[in-house]
């Protein structure tokens, strides 16, 4: 019992085109998709008071910093280590950034010394920490050039934690009245400060 | 100057592939026999000029030529010989490079292998994988050439990612990449049918061992990737609807779908625009794989560095690749008869019914995998879909594909009848209903388990019994016909293997210090110490964990916190005890304080896991052995229609 069907109907045409019309939309998504970028995460602290905190600086006898200090300016706050690569990248950016001395750029030190730089099964205690990443880090800053009007140095995370740092580098510009208003997750890029950086610090700063 | 060599031969490669996409497909449509009879040695000379640029790379690595961009990137001096290799395709350049250099060894397998195909055909399909080399050629040495020198030449390079220093990790690129490109054969063979207005019997016959072998070193590719997640990433999981894996999952449910749906066409003539459109999307799903890997559009584990010339490149090809084939499609395949008609209870319905389910099924995770990306293009925020969407679509859809690939094994082609069709079938139905049941009351009541089992008794009795028939018949029988049932098995055992393993892994993440104890099911572990190890090019944190069961000494254990000197990452190196019946895994995670005394650690008691990887072989096997079939080596008229039915 075999029946052969040879239907060329009109209905059999408006079917095998069907793929051809679901592709078009999904290539119409994919080219919006590329323009996008799927790491600029949306911060639940922006708009939120910068978290407080009080730490050691970079330079000893400076006494400890607070974010409570710069009321009333404008500023910004960088995540970084010696030992993150991306920093190197994004060092130049800032040094020319700061040189215009548009606003104060705040260094935050994360983690600097790491598990791994203590010597095996002997811990290291705070002091010895903070002396081997201060020695560290200002030796990083004399080659290659010193952004940061100063550097508080988170050497237990724990700040990075309260700001919900993702990984390093980050920056934050932070309101006259200590509120976020700006994160960036990853280097700064010179086309990054022109066009969302500036532009907002030259805003916090005539309001 | 080797490496210059190399650049140069990859030139003359993407010259021969313009000819070798354009000639013969002119020759094969004005029958110019001359020009049609350039495929052969075109494709061969590719293959020749792209392996020198391979081998250019790979000596580039061997000899540490840091003057070299993307070897300075990938490779060290401490890197050991065997990763060196590796290397190779460890970055973006590189492993677009192994794309092309596989591409070219498929192609010069067909020219080979094609002795019985009508010069036409072969001239087509040459043509259209060469059309394909000029795209990823032009793609190579336009946007990411890994011949690119770096001046001032550092000392000493970074370091082959991590993560990629793995046993498993060396072969899974190349085996996945086997599979993505070779569903490229299964694709020039349609678009060449549809050129040539001739999608009969022989056309089905000729692509199915292609498309075979290529399924198979997928499904190959896609197991060692699971496995190497599952050893490497210190999660004990081995499957996370991570884009790339969805990637990778969907040209291999369509793949599935495809080798089905072509025996139907060869044994019946029917299918056919079903067929072609299977072929044609593998290779698209393939292709949007790729796009989606190295655009960057979507956040992966597996993302590489990311750059927008490449997304547009990319989408402009898939664009052209896709938008074309589905263009001619439109057009030709209107025309194709429908071949006979179908009538319900046969193989044939139950075939197409799984080959629908198995799009549905990839549908579903396209959609879930592109989710995030629609809603950001509307603007309607950021997120992600995250498996509990994969596991609650995916899982029901796979129910009933089980269950019918039992009923496609028992049915006859054409028409069967009700009662002989399931009149056997109720014995086993009965038996698997009461196995699934036995199994999960002795493990501990869960629905989800009794129904796994179930279907996994299902499918093994379905499958042996038709085979232990036959074989009680007097007579040869080809190996090939154990093709199907090793890859059904597999199947099953795998099911068994992830219903069992889901159902009854016991999990406990633990603060733990030296001498303590922890207790899973019957099994104790104890942390012996934690000591400073070092590799070739990293130090570690070593574990020392003693396995007891019942006061006897099972295994000894030995995770390990690594840190990759020239990176700085971290990285864990889980340990697993594995035998049949049980995983043992163990990863080691963060000191807890200082002085480290206490460490966070993870233990996992995983039941049958191993079953996975036998039903992931199991498959493998199987598709290979029915490739080796007599009827793919016969020579075939392309009129001569198997089942007797007009195209």
């Amino acid at each position: 019992m075999r029946v052969r069907v040879c239907r060329h109907s009109a209905t059999m045409r408006k079917i095998i085109l069907i793929p051809l019309g679901l592709f078009v939309v999904l290539l119409v998504f994919l080219a919006i998709g590329l323009k996008r970028d799927p790491r600029e995460i949306p911060s639940p602290l922006v708009n939120r008071p910068a978290p407080a905190f009080s730490l050691q600086t970079l330079q000893s006898g400076q006494g400890l910093f607070s974010p409570d200090s710069m009321r009333g300016k404008v500023w910004m706050l960088n995540v970084w280590a010696t030992w993150c690569a991306a920093c190197q990248q994004e060092h130049p950016v800032l040094v020319a950034f700061a040189r215009e001395g548009l606003v104060p750029l705040v260094g935050l030190s994360y983690k600097e010394v790491q598990a791994s730089d203590e010597p095996a099964g002997k811990p290291m205690n705070p002091e010895d920490k903070l002396a081997m990443a201060r020695q560290r880090s200002l030796t990083w800053l004399r080659v290659k050039g010193d952004p940061y009007s100063l550097v508080a140095m988170d050497l237990d995370g724990r700040v990075g934690i309260d700001y919900g740092v993702y990984g390093v580098p980050e920056t934050y510009v932070i309101d006259k009245n200590g509120v976020i208003r700006y994160k960036q997750i990853g280097a700064v890029t010179p086309a990054l400060l022109e066009e969302k950086i500036r532009p907002l610090i030259q805003e916090l700063n005539r309001s | 100057m080797i490496v210059e060599l190399g650049h140069y031969a990859l030139i003359l490669a993407l010259m021969v592939a313009v000819l070798q996409g354009v000639l013969p497909l002119i020759g094969a449509s004005t029958r110019n026999w001359h020009w049609q009879s350039l495929a052969r040695p075109a494709a061969i000379i590719q293959f020749v000029l792209v392996s020198l640029a391979y081998a250019a790379l790979t000596y580039a690595f061997q000899e540490n030529d840091f003057s070299v961009r993307y070897v300075a990137e990938n490779s060290n001096t401490r890197l050991p010989t065997m990763y060196r290799f590796a290397a190779v395709w460890g970055g973006h350049e590189g492993s677009l490079l192994l794309w092309v250099e596989i591409l070219a060894v498929w192609t010069v397998s067909v020219a080979i292998f094609s002795r019985q195909m009508p010069l036409a055909m072969v001239a087509r399909v040459i043509s259209v994988l060469g059309l394909i080399s000029t795209g990823f050629l032009l793609f190579v040495l336009a946007t990411s050439n890994p011949f690119e020198r770096l001046f001032p030449v550092p000392l000493e390079g970074k370091d082959l990612n991590p993560l990629l220093q793995d046993p498993g990790l060396v072969i899974h690129p190349p085996m996945l990449y086997m599979g993505y490109v070779g569903f490229s054969v299964a694709f020039a063979f349609a678009i060449a049918a549809l050129l040539a207005g001739r999608l009969d019997v022989a056309w089905a016959r000729w692509s199915r061992p292609w498309t075979l072998v290529a399924w198979a070193f997928l499904t190959f590719g896609i197991g060692l990737g699971s496995w190497w997640a599952y050893t490497e990433l210190g999660w004990g999981g081995w499957w996370f609807w991570d884009p790339v894996e969805n990637a990778s999952l969907m040209p291999w449910l369509v793949g599935t779908a495809l080798i089905h749906s072509l025996m139907v066409t060869e044994k019946r003539g029917s299918f056919k625009a079903w067929t072609v459109l299977l072929a044609i999307s593998a290779f698209s799903l393939s292709l949007l794989g790729t796009f989606l890997v190295r655009s960057g559009v979507l956040n992966s584990v597996h993302a590489f560095a990311t750059d927008p010339t490449r997304g547009v490149f990319i989408l402009i090809f898939l664009a052209l690749v896709v938008g074309c084939s589905l263009t001619l499609f439109a057009w030709r395949a209107g025309s194709v008869s429908l071949g006979t008609k179908m009538i319900w209870i046969s193989r044939e319905s139950v075939l197409l019914s799984n080959s629908v389910l198995l799009v549905v099924a990839t549908a579903a995770v396209l959609l879930g995998t592109l989710y995030p990306l629609v809603i950001d293009a509307l603007n309607m925020g950021k997120l992600s879909v995250g498996p509990p969407y994969f596991n609650t679509v995916f899982v029901p859809l796979m129910v009933p594909v089980l269950f019918l690939m039992v009923l496609g094994v028992r049915a006859r082609w054409r028409e069967s009848t009700l009662q002989e069709w399931l009149h056997p079938l109720r014995r086993i139905g009965v038996a698997s209903l009461l196995g699934g049941g036995v199994v999960a009351l002795y493990f501990g009541w869960s629905w989800g388990v009794a129904a796994g089992m179930a279907l996994g008794i299902w499918v093994i009795l379905g499958t042996l019994e038709p085979a232990v028939e036959r074989l009680r018949k007097p007579g040869k029988i080809p190996l090939s016909f154990f093709g199907m049932h090793c890859a059904h098995l597999g199947i099953a055992v795998m099911v068994i293997g992830v219903t069992l393993s889901k159902g009854y892994e016991v999990e406990k993440d633990v603060r733990i210090a030296a001498g303590d104890t922890v207790t899973l099911g019957d099994y104790s572990f104890e942390l012996q110490r934690v000591t400073e190890v070092t590799g070739p090019n990293y130090v570690a944190k070593r574990a020392e964990v003693l396995v007891k069961r019942n006061g006897d000494t099972v295994a000894n254990l030995f995770p390990e916190k690594r840190r990759y000197v020239s990176t700085a990452m971290p990285m864990t190196e889980a340990a697993i005890d594995t035998n049949l019946w049980r995983d043992l895994y163990v990863s080691l995670g963060e000191p807890l304080n200082n002085p480290a005394q206490e460490w966070s650690m993870r233990f996992y008691l995983k039941p049958f896991l191993l079953w996975i990887w036998l039903g992931v072989l199991m498959m493998v096997f199987g598709g290979l052995l029915a490739v080796t079939d007599k009827r793919y080596r016969r020579a075939v008229e392309s009129r001569l229609a198997g089942a007797g039915v007009p195209a």
